[in-house]
């Protein structure tokens, strides 16, 4: 019987040849010789595409749990998670609704009973989008409470209540989409109260409902600010945010 | 994924005897080992100090003949011409460039680099110092994202997926009948983040508290940085900050609690253990 290979070997040969290596830059902690040295853990920073997120060393206290209870990054992996569940819930849903046309609806009840998996997946998006309002609040809190926002942060603290009011409204958005009687109804309470802007009250309404009143082009409307309009614009705040932190000279503190 | 390295022992006792703090002993001991196997390799490692890396320089130099020796010459006519100022008047800068070039103002091919330079980057502009942000950075106490913050934030990360995940399990999110424009529900609210401002419409005229007020918190919110000058942020020095803003996160968190869980049928007050939870996520 021929000898096996011993996993080292295996993982040698895996390691060793073009196509790894073309994947996995030199400095990569996947890359064969990489080994638990200052120099190799600089490089694993600057050759990995979180290089764009964070820099090769870190302040030690921001390390701490209770610093800043990784409200930020979880904030983001919550925006990630969502955009990846808010995709698979796209192949099963039209924005249609309509007397007699109730698409939207039908979907919503198929989604729960013949999609597989599509009651767990509407389930994590619906409460990581409740997760995700309630993060960026406490994110925000955190960051009120350490002073971080003190020169020269200011900017990105104002760019941070942007992204509050995008996150809401995201939510908001999404929360018209099932078209049933409680999305119906918390829509209009919302934009009633829109509908009081001074001056230009009627045309704000107008705007945002795509008519006199809630109806089906209200949804096409919502449907897409919620899966593209408001995610482009919120992308983009993001970006400045996270660029803003490293620009500001990384975390705030230590206290 | 990393070979395992074991610290030189003797560099460490060394190290650990001349009073040296057991983390710097312990990096040391293993830079040392490294390059022990890396000399062991037949690698060639580079200059260990600014003397020997100047050595290595002039020699390197001398190797490749004459082309470097433009810089060399061009280092003390700085000092003399350009005086404290520093800027230099064209005429001059020219005749720099063509003393460098070293052929009459002919410019070569290589633009002053020698052909058998190695070097693939030339200088195309000085940037004066108010062009740069000026950064003040401190020494400080610094580890390395990798491994330390990104193991955190990946731990982070699979705690909270794993939380939600068990949440999507057991509780179903909500699905109500189809919509109807004709039959408004006897309980009508607006999602738990807008709850703040419902609760405010039942006092006050809607376009103070659907629009005005809100859109006077968020200007406060992001006027914020800019009207706090207090330049500490320690807590004990921002006590009126830190109470301000705990006021206003409670005025809020109560008129959310107050609409979510004690309003009921046409918003009127409720008790929950009376008539019943009227609140839906």
């Amino acid at each position: 019987m021929p000898k096996l290979p011993t996993f080292d070997d295996v993982k040698g040969n895996v390691q060793d040849n073009v196509i790894w290596k073309s994947i996995f830059r030199p400095g990569s902690i996947y890359r064969k010789g990489y080994r638990d040295t200052s120099r190799d853990r600089a490089l694993a920073s600057m050759n990995n595409v979180l290089y764009h997120l964070h820099p090769v060393k870190v302040k030690r206290h921001g390390l701490k749990l209770t610093y800043t209870y990784c409200l930020g990054g979880l904030s983001f992996f919550m925006f990630i998670l969502l955009t990846v569940t808010g995709i698979f819930l796209m192949f099963f849903y039209t924005p249609a609704a309509g007397a007699g046309t109730e698409i939207a609806y039908l979907n919503m009840r198929e989604l729960s009973a013949s999609v597989t998996f599509g009651q767990l997946v509407r389930n994590l998006h619906r409460w990581g989008a409740h997760a995700m309002v309630f993060t960026v609040f406490l994110h925000m809190a955190r960051v009120f409470y350490h002073g971080a926002y003190k020169p020269p942060r200011e900017f990105n603290w104002v760019v941070g209540v942007i992204l509050l009011l995008l996150t809401l409204f995201l939510s908001f958005t999404g929360y018209l989409l099932p078209w049933d009687q409680l999305a119906l109804w918390a829509v209009t309470v919302g934009t009633n109260m829109a509908g009081f802007t001074p001056v230009f009250g009627d045309q704000v309404q107008f705007v945002l409902l795509g008519g006199v009143e809630i109806g089906p082009e209200t949804l096409l409307r919502w449907y897409v600010l919620h899966v593209l309009f408001i995610p482009f614009i919120t992308v983009i705040f993001l970006a400045v945010h996270f660029w803003r932190i490293r620009k500001d000279g990384g975390i705030s503190g230590p206290l | 994924m990393s070979e395992e390295i074991t610290p030189d022992q003797e560099v460490y006792d060394r190290l650990i005897a001349e009073g040296k703090s057991e983390r710097i002993a312990r990096a040391k001991a293993k830079a040392a080992a490294v390059r022990a196997s890396k000399i062991a390799d037949g690698a060639t490692l580079g200059p260990r100090s600014p003397e020997e890396a100047q050595k290595a320089l002039e020699s390197a130099r001398a190797a490749s003949g004459g082309g470097g020796v433009a810089t060399k010459t061009a280092a003390p006519a700085e000092g003399a011409d350009a005086g404290g100022g520093g800027r230099l008047t064209p005429e001059e800068r020219a005749a720099r460039v063509a003393a460098s070039l070293g052929n009459g103002g002919k410019q070569p091919a290589s633009m002053g680099v020698p052909t058998s330079s190695t070097h693939t980057h030339r200088l195309l502009a000085l940037v004066p110092p108010a062009g740069i942000q000026q950064v003040q950075s401190k020494q400080m106490d610094k580890v390395y994202t990798w491994p330390h913050l990104l193991l955190v934030e990946f731990v982070a990360l699979l705690a909270a997926g794993s939380l939600l995940l068990i949440a999507s399990f057991f509780l179903d999110a909500p699905l109500g009948s189809l919509a109807n424009p004709q039959e408004v529900p006897a309980i009508n609210k607006a999602p738990w983040y807008f709850m703040g401002l419902q609760e405010l419409l039942a006092y006050l005229h809607p376009m103070v508290a659907g629009v005005t007020l809100p859109g006077v918190f968020v200007v406060m919110l992001m006027a914020a940085p800019y009207v706090d000058k207090n330049p500490s942020a320690k807590p004990e020095n921002r006590k009126l900050a830190n109470m301000a803003f705990t006021f206003f996160l409670a005025f809020w968190g109560m008129l959310v609690v107050i609409g979510s869980f004690l309003r009921g049928a046409g918003y009127a007050w409720a008790w929950p253990w009376v008539q019943g939870l009227g609140f839906t996520l």
